[in-house]
């Protein structure tokens, strides 16, 4: 027999869950005394309930698992909300608990009382409102189905404080599975049409593989390899998919979209035959006026939700599936195809790609003298961890840089707000990431805007001592949007800069217990960075200041084709 | 064009505010909808009609049945079907008026269900096609208040939309 907050900590246990992330209030009392009195789960005190959906996030993306997160009624759910849209943009798997007011208050405007289930409906794939402590298992048990299911994201479960109350026990069990009649996520693809797309794939003449974050999420970047290297097409990745591919190959184009390089932006652009995979021609890549994107392609869409294909760009052939099972039989028609690849052509589409590469898009020119140009603190990262680190990001000129310069040969790696572009996820991201692999090198890509939007973080790593290392590209203004200003508003900055205003980040870093280093000169750049890395059992605050008039190029032309872009302040295609 | 989308949805609390916040945050019209349970307590049959071009309206059955809730749907226009709505409608009825208000509304096969020394209570049911058109056609008459159920259907022949 056990209390309602009993069965919930049990159930996650069962569940698989060993560690969630959260802050007591009034209406999770009963469950956070339920967490004190067990050992299995462990509990992560954030400092903010934003912070905690944040660092579930970055646990889940990094591991693959569902994030896990508890908070109060009122505005410990409303707090959450950004977590949760960030998590839901991204299709991410994520448990939301939150507490509610007791059954007998709900609608009464009692204290801390906010209506969860309505404010976080348009940003979670599902809710349930817990009517009944012996609800709890299967209510429990169907939120990670769903969350984990189809295509993920997070699912919240708002429980009224009555329901965990611990004077009142119920028989527990743990049901075995999840019977959701109404929902039933796709478990292939359509076999015929796998075949009609394998067989347009080989005919192709010049073709290009688009796979974004559903082939990370989705476990399918192994598989997503073996057949772009069986079949020899160039691969771009969305700012989600990066890791999917393997970025240093030689069959890698880049990133595509808005910061996207020359070569992948081309390569689209002049593509006759297009396979998207677990990607969602999403604005940032097809540049808004979907009329001028790709016009020669045929295109090749894969993805588990029937709901992104043709949303926005027409699929011809549509694979509605997950990706490792449609990428699996989409090798074996490869391998059984009697069609031969036309070598001849394929080589030419090379030569071209090879041209456009020679522009060297990401070329970086130094700055005169002992000023750092963003770019090359990520460069300088890079070759510090060897490539292998977990890098998290927050939202900006920082995140481009990040995607641009750090090559990601693995997939969940690369932990950033894509779809929501959430300022402030980069830090407790990495909280998570670095929870579930203590012994990574996990550094936190960020800028002075972003870092001090969940600053307080800073707290949460001191009490869990985590080794993360903050590398906090100081350029003392809102980067992108001093860009935007600067180029589409005169260089007007409207509230853009605050440089008189910045904090010690050396000294409030050492004052939350870390270590911090100030780095300001090119040439103490990287032996300062590889200082900073050799720390091992502490979190090391770098803070950089970089050239503050930098712009990231490519950056795609408003309205334009996929093939026009600004390659610099003076450059266009 | 017009549809009508038929949809067996749980009979959960908040299922209908998950359709109904569907439309809103995709920026979907909604024209009318009726919600009622069905023999199956446990399922609520919902019908709306909606406006879009084909593409949209691709998009919005691909995300009703996305929603967990949504247990099964189909659009009956897709068929023929047959599609009702019921109207109840006062209107002022007065000297002259009062007897051609009866008129249209023989014509239109209305039923006089009320009736007040100055006005009359009309039911209706039809098509929401038809149901427009007895109100254009009181044109003359000054009509006091309307209430309409919004369209409800099934489709034609051994067609069901059941679990």
């Amino acid at each position: 027999m056990l209390s309602g907050g009993d069965m919930l900590i049990r159930a996650l246990h069962d569940e698989g869950v060993d560690l969630i992330f959260g802050y007591p209030g009034g209406a999770v009392l009963h469950i956070y005394d339920a967490i004190f009195n067990q050992d299995k789960v462990d509990h992560v005190l954030v400092r903010h309930e934003q912070a905690a959906t944040h660092a579930a996030d970055g646990y889940a993306r990094a591991t693959g698992r569902p994030g896990v997160v508890l908070v109060t009624s009122g505005p410990g759910a409303t707090n959450a909300i950004t977590g949760i849209a960030t998590a839901y943009m991204d299709s991410i798997p994520m448990v939301v608990i939150s507490g509610q007011v007791t059954r007998d208050s709900i609608g009464l405007d009692a204290f801390q009382e906010t209506d969860m289930i309505g404010v976080s409906r348009p940003v979670v794939k599902h809710s349930f409102m817990v009517q009944k402590a012996e609800d709890i298992p299967m209510v429990v048990k169907q939120a990670f189905h769903i969350a984990t299911s189809g295509r993920p994201g997070p699912v919240v479960i708002d429980i009224p404080k009555d329901v965990t109350d611990p004077g009142e026990t119920f028989p527990y069990e743990y049901p075995e599975t999840a019977k959701i009649r109404s929902y039933s996520p796709p478990t292939k693809g359509h076999s015929g049409q796998i075949k009609k797309a394998v067989e347009i794939l080989m005919n192709a003449k010049k073709p290009i593989i688009y796979s974004g974050g559903g082939v990370v999420m989705g476990d399918g970047a192994e598989l997503l390899t073996r057949l772009a290297q069986k079949l020899g097409y160039p691969v771009t990745n969305t700012l989600m998919g990066l890791g999917a591919y393997p970025a240093t190959d030689k069959q890698f184009v880049g990133m595509l979209g808005m910061h996207g390089t020359y070569e992948a932006n081309m390569s689209m652009n002049d593509a006759d035959v297009i396979l998207a995979i677990g990607a969602r021609f999403d604005d940032r890549v097809t540049n808004s006026d979907v009329s001028k994107f790709c016009p020669d392609a045929t295109i090749l869409h894969v993805d588990i939700d029937p709901a992104a294909i043709s949303k926005t760009v027409t699929a011809h052939v549509p694979i509605v599936g997950p990706v490792v099972p449609v990428l699996e039989e989409m090798l074996e028609q490869v391998n059984a195809s009697k069609v031969q690849i036309d070598e001849e052509a394929l080589a030419a589409w090379w030569k071209k790609i090879d041209h456009w590469r020679e522009r060297d898009s990401l070329a970086v020119t130094p700055a005169e003298g002992e000023v750092i140009k963003p770019q090359q603190v990520i460069q300088a990262l890079y070759k510090v961890t060897n490539g292998d680190a977990y890098i998290t990001s927050d939202v900006g000129q920082h995140q481009m840089f990040a995607a641009q310069y750090y090559h990601f040969d693995k997939p969940r790696r690369w932990i950033n707000s894509g779809g929501l572009g959430t300022m402030g996820f980069g830090l407790p991201a990495a909280v998570g990431v670095q929870l579930a692999f203590p012994d990574a090198i996990v550094a936190c890509v960020t800028g002075e805007g972003s870092i001090q939007m969940n600053i307080q973080e800073l707290a949460t790593c001191n009490q869990c001592a985590l080794p993360i290392k903050i590398v906090n590209l100081n350029n003392e203004a809102l980067g992108m949007v001093k860009q935007w200003q600067d180029m589409q508003y005169g260089g007007r900055h409207s509230h853009s800069t605050y440089a008189d205003s910045l904090p010690d980040f050396v000294a409030l870093a050492e004052s939350y217990g870390h270590v911090g280093i100030r780095i300001e000169k090119l040439s103490e750049l990287e032996e300062k960075m590889k200082e900073a890395f050799a720390i091992k059992d502490k979190l090391v605050f770098i803070d950089v200041c970089v050239d503050p008039n930098e712009h990231v190029y490519p950056m795609a032309i408003k309205g334009g084709a996929m093939s026009e872009m600004f390659l610099s302040k003076t450059e266009r295609t | 064009m017009r549809r009508i989308v038929s949809i067996l949805l749980e009979n959960q609390p908040g299922a209908l505010s998950r359709v109904v916040g569907l439309f809103s945050q995709r920026n979907y019209n909604i024209n009318s909808l009726t919600v009622a349970p069905t023999d199956d307590p446990t399922l609520s049959r919902l019908t709306i009609t909606t406006i879009g071009d084909d593409r949209k309206i691709e998009q919005i059955i691909k995300h009703l049945n996305k929603i967990v809730d949504v247990a099964k749907l189909v659009d009956l226009t897709e068929g023929s079907h047959i599609e009702r709505e019921l109207l109840l409608i006062k209107v002022k009825a007065t000297g002259a008026q009062r007897a051609e208000v009866k008129r249209v509304a023989d014509i239109f096969r209305g039923d006089v269900v009320d009736v007040t020394p100055t006005m009359y209570t009309i039911q209706l049911t039809g098509t929401s096609e038809k149901l427009d058109g007895f109100i254009q056609a009181l044109d003359g008459t000054t009509i006091l208040e309307v209430a309409r159920s919004g369209a409800s259907g099934v489709a034609r022949g051994e067609k069901i939309l059941s679990l």
